[in-house]
């Protein structure tokens, strides 16, 4: 029960972190780089659709979104660059009350089991983020694929920063 | 969305697979040279298996033996009484191998010889083996047992197998994944299940019967188990979350597994008897990859409660729990050896995933392995070798290096990408 809580409190102590951390600057943009075009430089969303990134539609925010968050190495910390991206799904899910699959992955380095274990923990990050942006918790269903569905088959960190995400799908 | 489950099960041999074949890469510096010599047969067709030279590559793959060539071999003997010393003090043979086959109602009778050509004498007499026309690389293998236990003093273990998964790629994606079964020589490979979903981390029950692995086939992670004589399997698991890392203790009864269904990674047990799960690890660190220690007692696992990666030890009875790795950034994926002596692990050194052996008296580790991307060692059953999967000329491929890393041998494949090795137990 003790742990259960301390995790709670840590998940919560971490996403308060993150949301804190994101209000400064955006240094850590495309640091693995990988996201730095879906979302860099993209800053707090406002109410013309630019904040929402990678599409062409500008007009009523029902644009597709980018559906992949990317994780540094051995990390489930999101970063700030995936901030807007979150928020901009945040509130669809919200307001429309669809049920939404986190698919969590890693890259090829290391074990494969911790790495089952390092791709939830990034899927749990991401639907942390969600509930305490008013999503309910039970329409966010987490999984896991470790390395076992790499985006990019090679091998080296072009790849690599592209297979460490969560895939946002519904 | 989620593409249609297939699965098959395949009990008897499916000569369609590719076998794994091996490239030697590196031997010990005084290699023992043996002449192992054409097996005598009378029959009016070749038999289909050339069982001498399958002993040879089994003594040559040990890294111990450096077989004779046969062109270099002056005679050819396959009874004792035409066995000439000379003849391979001559060509610097210290151990000379005759044999001969027969057939009789439908079976082979195979009688060996052993000879120390140094002390010209005999150190085995008269080895008897017998099988089926089915069982001709089985009788290879078991020649090959007694010879290298004669002369080395250790078991052999070259009439065990391997479990591997091999994985597919169609239009840049992988979907079709195959749990493979094949000799430790990597031939006859056979296909225990195929899925268009990950399958991963097979291991052995410790009877060499049943063996345990992670199907996504349910679209979610669950633990099956499955007979390997009868192909019957069975769904242990089916919780929330990971469900993975399946384990058997030494003596079979429990199944050690990583599940997160209480939020976070945990180590659980499942007693297989009384099918209760108990606890193991408290922790909101990912804990995972548990395996047993030598005499069930505890278990060790890979924990990044210290902020990254180390492999831990817990003792079940109390519960207490020790870190066991201090060397590096990344450990991961321990196993021990059945001395109990050795730990390997997946080990990172500047950047690169090797495979690394600690000793637990000292906590000295060695790095055995000069490949990268190294994971999943399985230690052989008489802990001579251990299996590993790398990457080779941009596929995944499994590679042997032996506990002193001074031998060592890759196993390619020439379809999929091969990973995940699971050494078996002696089967007798």
């Amino acid at each position: 029960m003790i742990t259960k809580a301390m995790k709670q409190g840590l998940s919560f102590v971490f996403v308060m972190a993150f949301l804190v951390g994101c209000s400064s600057t955006d240094t850590k943009t495309g640091a693995d780089g990988s996201n730095a075009d879906a979302n860099g430089g993209v800053t707090t969303g406002t109410a013309d659709g630019g904040a929402l990134g990678s599409s062409n539609g500008m007009d009523d925010g029902m644009e597709e979104l980018d559906k992949v968050i990317y994780f540094d190495f051995d990390q489930a910390v999101l970063l700030p660059s995936a901030r807007s991206l979150l928020l901009a799904h945040s509130e669809r899910l919200r307001n429309s009350g669809a049920s939404a699959r986190l698919e969590g992955h890693a890259d090829e380095r290391g074990s494969r089991e911790y790495n089952m274990a390092l791709g939830e923990r990034r899927a749990n990050a991401v639907r942390d983020f969600m509930v305490l942006q008013g999503v309910s918790r039970s329409n966010l269903e987490v999984i896991s694929y470790g390395e076992e569905r790499p985006l990019n088959l090679g091998s080296g960190e072009s790849s690599w920063s592209k297979n460490r995400r969560v895939e946002i799908d519904y | 969305m989620r593409k249609l489950l297939t699965l098959l099960f395949c009990c008897l041999v499916s000569p369609a697979f590719a076998q794994l074949t091996i490239e030697i890469t590196q031997g010990v510096d005084n290699p023992t040279r043996i002449a192992v010599v054409p097996m005598g047969w009378s029959g009016s067709t070749p038999l289909p298996e050339d069982i001498a030279q399958i002993v040879a590559a089994d003594l040559q793959r040990s890294g111990q033996f450096d077989p004779v060539p046969r062109t270099s071999m002056l005679s050819f003997p396959s009874r004792p009484a035409d066995v000439f010393y000379r003849d391979w003090r001559g060509i610097n043979a210290e151990y000379l191998l005759i044999s001969s086959i027969e057939q009789r109602n439908g079976r082979y009778f195979v009688r060996y010889d052993v000879f120390d050509v140094l002390a010209q004498r005999k150190v085995i007499s008269a080895g008897k083996v017998d099988g089926s026309p089915e069982q001709l690389r089985d009788i290879a293998h078991h020649i090959s047992d007694k010879v290298y236990e004669k002369i080395t003093g250790i078991r052999g273990a070259f009439s065990t197998q391997v479990l591997y998964v091999e994985a597919f790629q169609n239009q840049g994606q992988l979907d079709n994944f195959r749990l493979m079964l094949a000799d430790a020589d990597g031939a006859r490979a056979r296909l225990l299940l195929e899925s268009d979903q990950p399958l991963l981390s097979p291991t052995w029950s410790p009877d060499g019967r049943e063996i345990a692995y992670v199907s996504f086939e349910t679209t979610r992670p669950a633990i099956f188990k499955q007979n390997l004589a009868t192909g019957q399997r069975e769904q242990l698991t089916n919780f929330t979350g990971l469900n993975g890392a399946p384990t058997f203790s030494p003596d079979g009864n429990r199944l050690a597994m990583v599940l997160s269904k209480d939020g976070n990674p945990e180590i659980y047990t499942l007693d297989l008897r009384t099918r209760q799960f108990s606890r193991v690890t408290n922790h909101y660190a990912i804990d995972t990859e548990p395996s047993w220690t030598a005499d069930g007692e505890g278990v060790i696992f890979t924990s990044n409660r210290g902020g990254k990666p180390q492999i831990y030890k817990v003792t079940l009875a109390s519960g207490r729990v020790e870190r066991l790795t201090f060397d590096g950034e990344y450990n991961a994926r321990g196993r021990v050896s059945k001395d109990g002596k050795t730990l390997v692990m997946v080990h990172q050194r500047q950047g690169v995933f090797h495979i690394a052996a600690q000793d637990l008296a000292t906590g000295t580790l060695r790095i055995l392995t000069e490949t990268n991307l190294d994971e999943s060692p399985t230690i052989a059953p008489n802990g001579a070798m251990l299996l590993y999967a790398t990457r080779f000329g941009g596929k995944g491929i499994l590679a042997a290096v032996s506990l002193d890393a001074g031998t060592k041998y890759r196993l390619p494949s020439k379809q999929g990408d091969v990973r995940e090795p699971a050494w078996s137990p002696f089967f007798n």
